[in-house]
């Protein structure tokens, strides 16, 4: 455990930055505690506790983020887009790539793999979804399970950053698929369960924070700048903005099979049996 | 040790949120880099703060996030002021938002591209102005959201009304932004919900959709984030017309 007495001046810097990000929040709450309010704190010893963990948590989690996850992250997205790693070390690959020769996007399923993998595993991680997931299995009594909902989210992401890379990778237009993502995602909330909609929307906001964003702008970045032909300014971009939406898609796709296959199990007793 | 084990527990399961991450990090660096780990004793140790940190974070929200935003929507709904709410609602959303490092950073980097661009100066003074401007712009329309979203609650309004309006104004904004501002206003609205944010303002709505009668917490409780991650793209691609001049 050498390691951690040098993370200690590394814990303190983001301590400090962490309670920076806090202190508008907890003015505006004391304000209205104690001149709106005018009402003593319940539990007041129990929320200060509280606070001073969730502060304390912060700070420690992004300093071992930035120390661990965020350099393995970049260095890993860099290595999977480098030609030498798509060319396998063949020479004359890498000089026909190097000529101009348009790139085959098959040739990044590496990539693709990781994105969907990484998109996946740290959605997991976020601590605000987690929140969000704790407090709809709460409200629901039990009916929307935390990992139901965390997994469905996840796998939102997943897939809209796998097709976010591979947009990347092709050079197509972000705003062609996002105009079909927004569309197909109007058009499901016209005919999804009404009581989903809030909670699927509120997922998309929720996914991208603390750990998803800085990966993916990592592995947007590092794809931008090594595949031939794209651009880090205009390319880069995006990659947040799928992950956000197709989470919407995914919880709202999954209350709507739910539904359907309650509707059919009614309808239809005889498959109930089986 | 009967207050140790639910400790214990939580910690597991700090450590099972990290999981997926650690196997995708060990996979890819053994089986398709095929080289060994550059640093190991950093990447141990790190990761041993994320989940230290995951924990201790959890614990807090439990302990003080969640209950801080359901009192408050208790008092504010027995007080019976809407507009106090309604304040309270803007001066939450700005304020968590007028800080956040995430937001800093997309706007600084939103600067330098306008600057490039030609459509401020690139000086010193003009480009700080335009990248205050803009954090001021996300932050006023985060305010904006959460105050709408509480009205909402309080009426009783359905959320999809509010998101159709929104994404309307936002495809038809899209049309007339200028392009510089397009990539960054999508991104910006995914990043303003803060980790901190997240759970004190889903209390709160969550606590005012069980205080008020008639309010069914699932359908009323959730959508103040959804609004807060909306509005953002909008006044970002407004802002981009005001600085750039509207696209032809």
């Amino acid at each position: 455990m050498n390691g951690e007495s040098g993370f200690f001046p590394l814990v303190q810097i983001s301590l400090q930055n962490t309670l920076f990000d806090v202190l508008p929040i907890l003015a505006v709450l004391a304000f209205f505690q104690v001149i709106v309010l005018r009402k003593k704190v319940p539990h007041f010893r129990q929320i200060f506790t509280g606070l001073v963990l969730v502060v304390l948590g912060l700070a420690i989690f992004i300093v071992g983020l930035e120390q661990c996850i965020f350099p393995i992250g970049s260095h890993m997205a860099d290595q999977l887009t480098t030609l030498s790693f798509l060319a396998k070390g063949n020479n004359h690959t890498i000089a026909a790539l190097q000529s101009g020769t348009p790139i085959s996007p098959s040739l990044y399923a590496w990539t693709y793999l990781f994105a969907f993998l990484i998109g996946f595993s740290t959605t997991l991680a976020e601590p605000a979804l987690i929140a969000v997931a704790i407090k709809a299995r709460e409200i629901s009594t039990g009916a929307i399970s935390e990992w139901g909902l965390r997994i469905t989210v996840a796998l939102g992401v997943a897939i809209g950053v796998t097709l976010g890379t591979y947009r990347i990778v092709t050079g197509n237009s972000l705003y062609l698929y996002l105009a079909i993502g927004y569309g197909f995602l109007l058009l499901q909330t016209w005919f999804a369960p009404k009581s989903i909609i809030p909670l699927a929307y509120d997922s998309g906001g929720v996914t991208t924070s603390t750990v998803t964003v800085p990966v993916l702008a990592a592995l947007g970045i590092g794809l931008a700048t090594n595949v031939p032909g794209r651009s880090p300014i205009l390319d880069g971009f995006g990659l947040i903005a799928f992950a956000s939406l197709f989470p919407m898609i995914a919880v709202m796709a999954y209350a709507m099979i739910s539904e359907w296959r309650a509707k059919r199990k009614e309808n239809n007793p005889v498959s109930n049996i089986q | 040790m009967d207050l140790l084990k639910p400790l214990l527990h939580k910690l597991l399961s700090a450590f099972l949120d990290i999981l997926p991450i650690i196997a995708v990090i060990i996979f890819f660096q053994l089986a398709v880099i095929q080289k060994p780990f550059p640093d190991i004793e950093q990447t141990v140790s790190g990761l041993i703060l994320v989940v230290l940190g995951l924990f201790l974070f959890i614990l807090g929200l439990e302990n003080a996030l969640f209950p801080m935003g359901e009192r408050l929507a208790i008092q504010f709904a027995q007080r019976g002021n809407v507009l106090w709410l309604v304040l309270f609602g803007f001066a939450l959303g700005f304020s968590t938002t007028i800080a956040e490092p995430a937001l800093t950073v997309i706007a600084n980097k939103a600067g330098q591209i306008a600057a490039d661009s030609g459509a401020i100066q690139n000086k010193t003074e003009s480009i700080s102005s335009f990248v205050y401007g803009l954090r001021l712009t996300v932050a006023f329309s985060v305010g904006l959201a959460i105050a709408i979203g509480v009205i909402r609650i309080v009426k009783g309004w359905h959320l999809i009304w509010f998101i159709l309006a929104g994404y309307g104004l936002i495809v038809l904004a899209t049309f007339f932004a200028p392009k510089e501002i397009i990539g960054i206003a999508y991104d910006s609205g995914g990043i303003t919900t803060s980790t901190i944010t997240v759970p004190l303002v889903t209390a709160l709505g969550i606590g005012l959709a069980t205080t008020i009668r008639g309010r069914n917490p699932i359908l009323d409780g959730f959508g103040l984030i959804a609004l807060a991650s909306l509005t953002p793209i909008l006044f970002v691609m407004l802002f981009g017309m005001v600085v750039y001049g509207v696209e032809g």
